[in-house]
């Protein structure tokens, strides 16, 4: 349901709720007084204070109380705070066993969370049109149209969900992750029923692309224009710069792909990393330090972790992301749009990465936990499946947690989302009228970045889009609310 | 203590008791499950939780300080007594803060599974966020006074087979605390992770430091079985 507000004279626009995101979001358009826009945000309106609240409880509680943070990435969550945790239980490198089952479960989880986004929440966008229906721009009508696509929409993510459910217990929230290690091996019962289904998956992904790339090839102009700048780039990547969703040092490059830092482990990213608050937003403004608060900008998330990478150690997921960089003639990929392709990439990788694992034998062993010298702090970071997350904590001898410093991927693509806004308020707005159209295509901006927000503010609630058009003086023009 | 059996009834089964038992005690071991929190196997019994309370002869009392007698005539599983155990365990849960889906005791924790058990959906009563303070002095142990239910289990095991007096009881009414013996917290009292006072805890008040969530999910206490099962187990065969 949509509420139109109007008030005359010159003004603001609001776009409240933003719709198919993760969490509550409004965007303001304000206009100069020559009625151009002059500045568009996107605001994260929520806030739910996880690094206080986690204040105060046991450390190896942490990666099962901060995976509450999320419904859709909570694996992610668990996992970096995992790893964070291993460093203060002394514990540097897990089990082989310990180390395989947490990749599953990670590799299991992006291609989950990244299947929601892709075809959940994008793909009616991109396989409808932007301009179609309301009432069929979505999963259903998707569905209806292109029931191939639903059933992959259903079963990779469903496949997806099994991994993580046969690591850890359950499909959300579930608990395998403790400090030093893992609470169980890969029972062969459920091992076996994944290895059933892999081929296909791995299969349906590489069509998703290929479906995909059609809708590019048919929309080349918009596919490079829309929402779209240059930008720096940042993601974790292995030895050699091979692309890890799971571990690594961090990467970041510029416009250029010329590198601003590499080989930078995860404890380390206060050198580089430096995170501003703006009074209108509950989510915080990291930036590179070096380049300072406005050319320290950059983008995580697929499209971060496809330029970033030197290759990718699974075949298809290789090819694919050659085809994919050949986009760039030599550079680096900078659309928007991209990051649906990247995230394709990331899911054939997964899919190939959870073959791979499935018929790797540590993952039956028996060494599950190692333990080590206490220490105060623990910092890690894992490439979740919206970009690089970072978890940061400090305990006292007590072993309670003292401080927290949670970075989310949403959080890192802030700045790069509010300039996606203003791109298209600037290529759409036409008057003081919040049209159907830039509200439509506002959203396919964001969605693009898979935000979600409830983890960008460790926030809670349902996931509204308001768009707010302002004059210069601040006076509201229109609000529009989409549900 | 006499051997000699003699005959009650439990919600009109007839089952045999020995005199010395509680009427808790002759229900286990028949194999009828009383719910329970204060009551543990290895300790006197207290009678201050009051879940286990029965009709006994037509009053109300908790079965697990009242002796079985010859002839006692006993409701345990009405639809009014477990209104009144949901109620008490509904009081519990909002009088502390009781996080199932992260705590350390879910999956193995009684008032959790009570919950489950007696049907529980979420607490009528408004909730009293208490926000007490963990206290994590001790190396080994540490005590989350926002999980405590005041069953002293800690209490009565600390003294009776520890022979310590780490734990007890201060203030009155709803200012009824958990408190240790020794002012600078746990950490400096004589406990220690071996003491039946660190296992008996029915919810995740007394916890062993670094042992969490060491039991994957479907094989925890009550992943697979409702509480009281091992007990209703024993009951094969008696007529019903």
């Amino acid at each position: 349901m949509s509420e139109m507000q109007t008030t005359p004279g010159p003004r603001k626009i609001v776009i409240d709720p933003v719709t198919r995101v993760e969490g509550h979001g409004k965007v303001t358009i304000r206009l100069n007084e020559a009625g151009e826009v002059e500045q568009a945000r996107f605001h994260i309106v929520e806030f739910r204070g996880f690094e206080r609240f986690i204040q105060g409880r046991m450390y190896w509680e942490v990666p099962v109380i901060v995976q509450r943070l999320c419904g859709i990435c909570p694996v992610s969550h668990h996992l970096c705070a995992a790893k964070a945790m291993d460093a203060i239980a002394g514990v540097d490198r897990v089990t082989p066993t310990a180390d395989k089952m947490r990749r599953l479960m990670h590799y299991g989880q992006v291609l989950q969370s990244n299947a929601v986004n892709f075809f959940h929440l994008a793909s009616p966008d991109l396989l409808l049109g932007f301009e179609a229906p309301v009432a069929q721009r979505n999963i259903v009508g998707v569905i209806e149209a292109f029931p191939e696509i639903g059933k992959w929409a259903i079963f990779i993510r469903k496949f997806g969900q099994q991994v993580i459910a046969a690591t850890g217990g359950r499909r959300i929230h579930p608990r395998l992750c403790i400090p030093g290690g893992v609470n169980q091996n890969l029972a062969v019962e459920p091992r076996d029923a994944l290895r059933a289904d892999i081929d296909r998956i791995v299969q349906w992904c590489g069509a998703a692309l290929e479906l995909h790339k059609t809708f590019v090839h048919a929309h080349e102009a918009l596919h490079e224009r829309f929402a779209s700048f240059p930008s720096s780039y940042m993601s974790l990547t292995g030895a050699g710069g091979v692309m890890d969703l799971y571990d690594g040092t961090l990467r970041a490059v510029d416009a250029a792909g010329t590198p601003i830092f590499e080989n930078v482990p995860a404890s380390a990213y206060r050198d580089q990393l430096i995170e501003e608050v703006r009074p209108w937003s509950y989510m915080k403004f990291p930036h590179i330090r070096s380049l300072g608060r406005e050319a320290g900008w950059y983008r995580v998330g697929p499209l971060a972790q496809l330029n970033c990478c030197s290759r990718i150690d699974t075949p298809l997921a290789e090819a694919a992301r050659r085809d994919f960089m050949a986009r760039g003639n030599g550079g680096l990929v900078h659309a928007t749009l991209a990051y649906h392709w990247a995230r394709l990439i990331c899911m054939i990788h997964c899919a190939e990465k959870i073959r791979e694992l499935l018929f790797d034998d540590d993952l039956q062993g028996s060494d599950l936990l190692l333990t080590g010298q206490h220490r105060p702090e623990g910092i890690a970071a894992i490439e979740a499946p919206r970009g690089t997350l970072l978890h940061h904590y400090v305990v006292d001898e007590h072993d309670q947690v003292t401080a927290a410093n949670l970075i989310v991927s949403t959080t890192h693509n802030n700045e790069a989302m509010n300039r996606a806004v203003t791109k298209v308020a600037i290529d759409d707005l036409t008057g003081h009228e919040i049209t159907e159209g830039l509200l439509n295509h506002i959203e396919v901006a964001i969605r693009a970045y898979d935000p979600c927000l409830s983890c960008a503010t460790h926030a809670l609630g349902d996931m509204p889009l308001i768009v707010t058009l302002e004059d210069a003086e601040g006076t509201v023009i229109a609000t529009r609310v989409k549900q | 203590m006499g051997t000699t059996p003699f005959r009650l009834t439990v919600d009109g089964v007839e089952i045999e008791a020995i005199e010395g038992q509680s009427v808790i005690e002759a229900c286990d071991a028949a194999g009828i499950y009383i719910p329970r929190l204060c009551h543990h196997p290895d300790l006197e019994p207290s009678g201050n939780c009051r879940i286990c309370t029965c009709t006994i002869n037509g009053r109300n009392a908790a079965a697990c300080v009242t002796p079985a007698a010859h002839g006692m005539v006993i409701e345990n599983a009405t639809p009014l007594l477990t209104a009144d155990r949901r109620a008490l365990i509904e009081m519990l849960f909002v009088e502390g803060n009781h996080p199932c889906p992260y705590c350390v005791a879910s999956g193995d924790c009684e008032l959790q599974a009570l919950g489950y058990r007696l049907g529980m959906v979420a607490p009528l009563q408004p909730y009293r966020w208490p926000g007490r303070k963990i206290d994590a002095t001790h190396p080994d142990i540490y005590l989350d006074h926002d999980r405590c239910i005041l069953c002293s289990r800690c209490i009565r095991a600390s003294r009776m087979e520890d022979g310590k007096t780490i734990f007890g009881f201060e203030g009155r009414g709803i200012a009824m605390r958990l408190n240790v013996d020794a002012e600078g917290g746990l950490g400096e009292t004589q406990m220690a992770a071996i003491d039946k006072a660190a296992s008996v805890c029915p919810v995740a008040c007394i916890v062993i430091k670094r042992d969490s969530y060491r039991v994957p999910n479907g094989e925890r206490r009550f992943d697979t079985a409702p509480i009281g099962s091992e007990i209703e187990a024993k009951r094969k065969g008696l007529p019903r």
